[in-house]
């Protein structure tokens, strides 16, 4: 009997262990197809992407290995440094502008103000649209012969003159407007969150120690945003560095390839050329801008917790 | 589980594989292309009538889209997984780089048969050639070198239609003066290029040509002819407006059409919109040679590349489809709807308007006197990593205020590098 009830108790043990084990494999058996997809699709081809900039590929890929001669060709490679060039102009100001104008637009709409609702629709809507749209209105407004200068020498302003779009030293400014114009909305959504979780408690302290309006921003509230402005860098940041669709739609690289940005130019090299190689070796420098970039972010983000 | 459904699936499934085979009988051919638009399609068609009347199936892998860029990313990852189409439209130079990976069939059999070496010029023939062996067939021929003109524009500025470089610029002038616009420019590389090989062949002539942008020799690039060449060109874009930059040739065409320009330099393609537009040649507008090309024909021929194909009666059939295509049928529809010329030599002039008819003239005498070229810009003369340098190097100088010499000097470097 004694001895019954033992057995009993030990079967119920091993199932209960069973189980155990079972409710742990399961939630691992279940991400096991993701995961095996992810380090194939995603981590496998990079490998083979920097295997394939270290080959002679042209029209195919194929695996003679060379070295690092394709970065020796692509640093030579004048249309290479205009798209480096371009990528630095169009990220640091697309990000400044994006950040500046997306903190004055949430400060003030953050003022309690009547019809919020419908200012932030309004500001968050160019998001809404595709890279592709804002590329070709923004080529109709910017097009001197359709857009903005023909409308107003119409109005009577003769002489007035916007040639950016045509003109090569002055194009990139043209990509950077509509980038700037289509992300602010979305750097004012990620501020005014941030201005949002702001403890109260500490705008009345500073309020009643006697600060004014402009000091509660610059010493108190500003500072508070530190993790905004972070998040909002970096992807803004590694939006920069992937433009490609925006550049395609309002300049197609040019005049001549003064847009070209390294997208466009792995684009060209690796697609339309039969160099493989070479937009291989690209995109991995473009890979590298963006691992140095997020890789401190993740640091940065792992420390604060 | 509901098993009368899953009855009707394996039913269904059972059938179509029944009529899939029964398709297949006679063989078919999968062909890969990008004539979508309208007119080219209707073109294709007819092949496709044609190889079906004589029992054999067509499956039409169309991808449209930029040029034939997407179709040829498709065909690549086709090709490289083992199961390229029977037959692929990729021209020029680029049929030699999928013959050298071993893709290729060899069509000397049916040019035998079909006396393909006496039927097509051999500049032609020779770029449808591997070691010597037809592994493609040429379908159709576009002249590069053609000026469109309208005539109405020319008379209010009281200007002559130019025969040489000079003369462009007197007429461009009258033009200007008359306050309409001399050229319809379309600012992008590839219509910049299209443009600058017009002014290679003029200025440089048949055998400067051929040095530089076929045998693509950096010598003979970096040279005072070239500088030649290249003033000239940015010449004339002394005479484009301010519109210009980025530009699609047709819009450039429509400016014709309307009577806002006088001259544009672009293929005979054009003369679809032309056409389009309810206008008629020696009327509403004029095409003629581009200055000092008189003599010359830079060509542009479009080709279908041939697989190696398993299965024999597959086989059977891409033979038959090569035959068709260059038989005078199938080159008199297609070319009088696609608007080009046919790459057969001797063919009845009869159903061809009088732009492609003096096209066809000057194909035949131009091939006598070697002047028969193959373009650069539209990917017949040099490899696309030579082409695309090229083309930078044009486009920066058009865009920039760099000298020609500097231009010059430049190309001729990066044609270098793009050798390698």
């Amino acid at each position: 009997m004694a001895e019954n009830a033992f057995t009993i108790v030990k079967k119920k043990e091993n199932v209960s262990v069973k189980r155990k084990k079972i409710v742990e494999i399961i939630p691992k058996l279940l991400l096991s197809p993701t995961f095996v997809v992810m380090v194939v699709f995603i981590y496998g081809f990079i490998f083979w992407t920097i295997y394939i900039s270290m080959t002679d590929s042209k029209l195919m890929p194929n695996y003679r290995f060379v070295g690092l001669e394709q970065y020796l060709i692509l640093f030579k490679e004048p249309r290479w440094w205009v798209a480096i060039k371009n990528l630095f102009i169009f990220s640091f100001l697309f990000v400044l502008l994006c950040v500046v104008i997306g903190l004055i637009l949430a400060i003030l709409l953050d003022q309690k103000i009547k019809g919020e609702n419908v200012l932030l629709t309004i500001y968050l809507s160019p998001m809404a649209v595709s890279l592709i749209v804002t590329g070709v209105a923004w080529k109709w407004i910017l097009n001197p012969e359709l857009g903005l200068e023909r409308f107003m020498q119409q109005l009577g302003f003769i002489n007035f003159k916007f040639r950016w779009l045509v003109d090569p030293n002055m194009a990139i400014y043209t990509v950077v407007i509509a980038a700037v114009w289509q992300a602010t909305g979305y750097a004012m959504a990620l501020f005014l969150a941030g201005l949002r979780a702001i403890d109260n408690s500490l705008i009345e302290a500073a309020k009643v120690d006697g600060a004014s309006m402009f000091q509660i921003y610059t010493r108190v509230i500003i500072p508070c945003l530190k993790p905004a402005f972070l998040s909002c860098v970096v992807i803004l940041t590694h939006i920069a560095i992937k433009t490609f669709d925006l550049v395609m739609a309002l300049t197609k690289g040019g005049p001549g390839y003064a847009t070209d940005v390294p997208a466009t130019f792995m684009y060209a090299f690796a697609f339309n050329r039969g160099r493989l190689a070479l937009g291989a070796a690209s995109a991995v420098i473009m890979f590298i801008v963006v691992i140095s970039i997020i890789v401190p972010y993740l640091y940065i983000a792992r420390e604060r917790r | 589980m509901n098993w009368k459904a899953v009855r009707i699936f394996l039913a269904t499934v059972l059938l179509s594989l029944v009529f899939d085979c029964a398709a297949k009988k006679g063989g078919q051919v999968e062909v890969l292309h990008w004539w979508t638009s309208g007119g080219e399609a209707a073109s294709v068609k007819v092949l496709k009538e044609l190889l079906e009347k004589e029992g054999y199936g067509w499956k039409d892998f169309a991808v449209a889209g930029g040029g034939g860029d997407t179709a040829m990313t498709v065909l690549k990852s086709r090709a490289v997984a083992g199961n390229p189409p029977a037959a692929a439209q990729v021209k020029g130079p680029q049929i030699q780089l999928w013959a050298e990976q071993g893709f290729l069939e060899n069509m000397d059999d049916v040019a035998q048969a079909e006396k393909w070496d006496e039927l097509i010029p051999k500049v032609i023939a020779d770029i449808m050639k591997y070691q010597g062996h037809y592994v493609a067939v040429p379908v159709n021929v576009h002249r590069i070198n053609w000026m469109w003109v309208n005539p109405e524009v020319f008379k209010k500025a009281g200007a002559k239609i130019p025969k040489t470089w000079a003369e462009f610029e007197d007429a461009a002038k009258k033009i200007q003066a008359a306050g309409l616009i001399p050229v319809a420019w379309g600012g992008q590389p590839w219509q910049e290029a299209t443009v600058f090989e017009t002014v290679v062949a003029g200025v440089g002539g048949t055998e400067f040509y051929k040095k530089t942008l076929v045998e693509a020799d950096p010598d003979a690039i970096n040279s005072p002819t070239m500088v030649k060449c290249l003033e000239t060109l940015k010449m004339i874009t002394k005479y484009i407006d301010k519109g210009a930059p980025g530009r699609d040739w047709n819009l450039a065409t429509a400016m014709i059409i309307k009577g806002e320009a006088g001259m544009q330099f672009m293929g005979d393609w054009a003369k679809g919109e032309f056409t389009a537009a309810g206008k008629k040649p020696d009327v509403d507008y004029i095409a003629v040679p581009a200055p000092q090309t008189e003599k010359q024909f830079l060509f542009n021929v479009d080709s279908f590349i041939m697989f190696k194909v398993k299965n024999p009666k597959d086989k059977e059939a891409q033979k038959a489809m090569a035959r068709l295509i260059l038989q005078p049928k199938f080159q008199e529809v297609f070319n009088v709807n696609k608007g080009s010329i046919p790459v057969r030599l001797g063919m009845p002039e009869d159903p061809f308007d009088s732009v492609a008819r003096k096209s066809m003239k000057d194909f035949v005498n131009s091939a006598k006197t070697g002047d028969l070229v193959p373009s650069m810009a539209h990917e017949m003369a040099v490899m696309p990593a030579i082409r695309g340098a090229i083309l930078d190097s044009v486009t920066k100088y058009l865009n920039s205020d760099m000298s020609a010499k500097d231009a010059a000097k430049a190309m001729a470097e990066a044609v270098k590098a793009a050798k390698k």
